[in-house]
């Protein structure tokens, strides 16, 4: 398996800010939206989310080349990555709970949810349908974690300054984030001028 | 028999207005923003979505006794993946045009919180019957918002609906609205618009 740094370069570059999988592919919009209050808890979301899609991109590449595809079985991909998924997230606790139960505490409730994040599934499904090779797969994961966890950190700091901001009635809430985001988004619009990936 | 009439009604009307998923629960946004760049694929993301609802919402309902409670997420998750992996086939092989547009975005409803909340919220706890209204009402609720954003935008960003062109060569479209910010900016301002609407609605209520 040969490395081709250009390619991954421009994968990294793609995931985080060209085409982020918050801010321009509209994916786990519900954490992005319901827990970007606190700073903390946001960084504990992001680190939490890079390490299960990062380790999902690296458990189902072999599942889907070496399973599916030899037995033309594509079609399973979906049901088979959502209960890799769903297998790992839960093993992924028993094992934090068990040997760093102060880990576990702090991730609480967040790791459970990913199950259920898009972005894990997503990225699965997308390494599977660019037919990426395993390093390739890898590094997209990890950076699609990281892009999560920029536009989540983005989030919750404007958000904490929105705290003290005087809103127009009709927008406070949900209107409001959903306008920032939308400003944000315009602004990492302004990277899609680096067509790095064909 | 009656009763049972405007209690299955109740459920359908809940699920476009009072519990509209989209504007008030404010599940499953990721494909209602994503694909809504036309009318058509609003609609179209919302059609698949009521036919996955459906099925998930009347298996589960029918098979909620023999789940054991410790593993319910992932037998309803598998559940869901199943209708998914139909709808999917079923756009590919007679909709190839909108499943081009639509793309993985279908394959995401398996971990759409709609989907899975009525599953966990709903049919697992009401008949059959029940479930289907209600996830009857619920699809009928994301279609509808879907729809309205997807044409939002369609207007707004290509000066279109449906295809048709509808506001004359004098209109210039407003690109960004068909760009990702588009999508975030109108359903931030339909909110308010529908947080506005409710106040005076309220107020009337309250007069009255």
């Amino acid at each position: 398996m040969e490395i081709n740094f250009a390619r991954i370069f421009a994968i990294v570059i793609s995931a985080v800010f060209v085409n982020n999988f918050v801010l321009s592919r509209f994916l786990g919009l519900c954490p992005f939206i319901g827990i970007s209050r606190k700073l903390d808890v946001a960084l504990g979301m992001g680190a939490s989310m890079t390490f299960v899609v990062t380790m999902s991109s690296i458990i189902t590449w072999p599942i889907y080349h070496f399973i599916l595809v030899p037995y033309k079985l594509e079609y399973l991909n979906i049901i088979s990555f959502i209960l890799i998924i769903a297998c790992f997230v839960q093993l992924v606790e028993i094992f934090v709970h068990k040997f760093n139960p102060l880990l576990y505490k702090a991730l609480g409730i967040y790791l459970p949810l990913i199950t259920c994040n898009c972005v894990v599934l997503f990225v699965t499904l997308l390494n599977a349908q660019d037919k990426l090779n395993f390093i390739e797969s890898l590094v997209q994961g990890f950076s699609a974690g990281i892009g999560f966890a920029l536009a989540l950190v983005l989030m919750t700091s404007i958000r904490e300054r929105l705290e003290t901001a005087d809103i127009p009635r009709y927008l406070k809430g949900a209107p409001i984030v959903f306008i920032i985001a939308g400003l944000m988004s315009l602004a990492f619009l302004g990277f899609s001028g680096l067509t790095v990936l064909k | 028999m009656n009763k049972k009439i405007a209690c299955l009604k109740d459920c359908f009307y809940d699920g476009i207005c009072a519990d509209n998923p989209t504007f008030r629960l404010m599940l499953g946004l990721c494909p209602t923003l994503a694909v809504t760049v036309t009318a058509e694929n609003g609609l179209g993301i919302g059609i698949a979505a009521t036919f996955v609802l459906l099925g998930s919402n009347s298996i589960i309902s029918l098979i909620k006794n023999f789940i054991p409670a410790q593993v319910r997420i992932p037998c309803y998750i598998l559940v869901i993946a199943t209708f998914v992996t139909m709808a999917k086939l079923i756009l590919q092989a007679y909709f190839p045009l909108l499943y081009t547009k639509l793309g993985l975005f279908v394959d995401i409803m398996v971990v759409n919180c709609i989907i899975l909340g009525r599953a966990e919220a709903f049919a697992s706890k009401n008949t059959l019957s029940m479930s289907i209204a209600d996830a009857l009402g619920m699809g009928c609720g994301f279609t509808l918002a879907s729809g309205l954003i997807g044409a939002v935008r369609e207007i707004l960003g290509a000066g279109k609906l449906f295809g048709y062109p509808l506001l004359g060569e004098s209109f210039y479209p407003a690109i960004v609205f068909i760009l990702p910010p588009g999508a975030f900016l109108t359903i931030g301002v339909i909110m308010a618009f529908l947080n506005r609407v409710n106040r005076v609605c309220e107020k009337k209520l309250t007069q009255t």
